[in-house]
């Protein structure tokens, strides 16, 4: 049925803007980095930053900001996708691989999920094998500088293989959970997995 | 697996010419169902070889307009979707179209704490939503709209905006004009600061929702400003524009 559409005198003239190959189906390139969050910018001050895992872990970790940065980071390119159809190409980060954070705390065999969560209160959930495997990484710095408050700073979780709602901004750490236990939007009427390359944006899709 | 959004295919019934670079979309639906104040549908447009845009446009018309939907949609420079529907799109056409979406940017006449909601530009859309619902089921929630627009030229809904909040319903308009103003202007005549926070929150008490829309520099300045003013962050909602959205 609505295969056959065609919408009168639209050829589509953005098409060429990024490779096909890297652009999600029902996404744009966009050059600049656009904002999108619920509420208001939570400004947490740098001495009462924390990081931590806990939940199904051996051992529940928490990292001060000061401690966090020891750790050791990497850098990252990789493409963003988000679900109000913006996509952007080779963003730069410097962050934590996920797999190092929950090395240190040693996981339950028993988990499977994992809720992040946020100063301002966000959530987002994922299943652990999101996240492992060099998949996800906690970013601070963004093209060469901290990573600004609007766009999720001090620190945010990325995954850039989902829509970019799961990679919770202004993240203070991930609960390992046996059972999934869906976040903010996706009690909202989006996705529960959100894979830009099966365009699963809304619940059902 | 079945979408619970279906796409279905709406006719466009009217197109209004709100500003210069903004019109509004009458579209009817054939399985419309009834939304939320300040949620959006997703538009698809298809060529003939396949290629889809698709972009989200909030609702501006309420629930009680029903089996149509109106989408009020600001014509970007360079934009794929809003230059089509602008330059191409006539009355009889058909758009693709999803929705309604989101449910965390809505409000409903139900609710009864006073609403304080601030508009930059086209961010009025879902605002203005919440204003046709609540004028629609005769609320009297006390309301008051913050509404900043380059110029007098780009107000949207200016003349029913006069209409609706001289008529004794609780709603008053504030309008701030940043670009240029008129000779006999008498409203505000600069970006939205504390200041002007300040004065149009207060006779709101302190148990108001806030609902803030527009490009990025102003809700942060406008949700910002609430927070150190003393507003709870969890009584700010806020909905930001994309592709203009900052760096």
């Amino acid at each position: 049925m609505s295969e056959t559409f065609t919408s009168r005198g639209f050829f589509g003239k953005h098409r060429q803007d990024g490779p096909a190959e890297r652009v999600p189906p029902g996404q744009y390139i966009t050059s600049d980095f656009p904002v999108l969050s619920a509420g208001p910018t939570p400004y947490t001050p740098q001495d009462q930053w924390s990081f931590e895992i806990n939940g199904l872990v051996k051992k529940s970790l928490r990292w001060t900001w000061a401690e966090f940065l020891k750790l050791p980071s990497r850098h990252y390119t990789v493409d963003i996708h988000c679900v109000t159809k913006w996509s952007k190409l080779d963003t730069e980060w410097e962050g934590i691989s996920v797999d190092t954070l929950l090395e240190s705390a040693g996981v339950d065999p028993k988990a499977e999920y994992l809720v992040a969560f946020c100063d301002g209160g966000y959530t987002t959930n994922m299943s652990l094998r999101e996240v492992t495997g060099g998949k996800a990484f906690v970013g601070y710095r963004y093209a060469g500088s901290p990573l600004a408050p609007e766009h999720g700073g001090p620190a945010r979780l990325v995954v850039p293989q989902l829509y970019f709602w799961k990679s919770a901004k202004w993240v203070r750490g991930l609960t390992l959970l046996e059972k999934d236990a869906p976040g903010f939007w996706e009690t909202l009427g989006y996705n529960n997995h959100g894979d830009p390359w099966k365009e699963e944006r809304y619940r059902g899709d | 697996m079945k979408r619970l959004l279906e796409w279905q295919i709406a006719a466009v019934r009217a197109i209004k010419v709100e500003t210069p670079r903004v019109k509004t979309f009458t579209l009817a639906l054939p399985a419309w169902s009834p939304h939320r104040a300040g949620q959006h549908y997703d538009l698809r447009l298809t060529a003939p070889d396949g290629y889809q845009a698709q972009r989200s446009y909030s609702i501006a018309s309420g629930p009680e307009k029903t089996g149509e939907i109106d989408l009020t949609i600001e014509r970007l420079e360079d934009g794929e979707v809003s230059s089509y529907m602008h330059d191409v799109l006539v009355v009889g056409d058909q758009v693709e179209l999803r929705g309604p979406i989101g449910g965390y940017f809505v409000w409903e006449a139900g609710q009864s704490n006073p609403l304080l909601l601030i508009a930059g530009g086209s961010g009025v859309v879902p605002l203005m939503a919440m204003i046709r619902h609540r004028s629609a089921v005769g609320s009297t929630v006390p309301t008051r709209l913050l509404y900043s627009s380059r110029t007098f030229e780009d107000i949207i809904y200016r003349q029913e905006l006069e209409k609706l909040s001289n008529a004794r319903s609780g709603l008053e308009v504030f309008h701030t004009l940043t670009r240029s103003q008129p000779l006999d202007w008498v409203g505000y005549a600069r970006r939205i600061d504390l200041h002007m926070l300040e004065d149009v929150a207060k006779p709101l008490g302190d148990d108001f929702r806030a609902f803030i829309c527009g490009p990025t520099p102003l809700v942060e300045a406008a949700a910002n400003g609430l927070v150190s003013l003393g507003v709870p962050a969890d009584r700010v909602r806020t909905e930001r524009f994309g592709p203009t959205g900052g760096a």
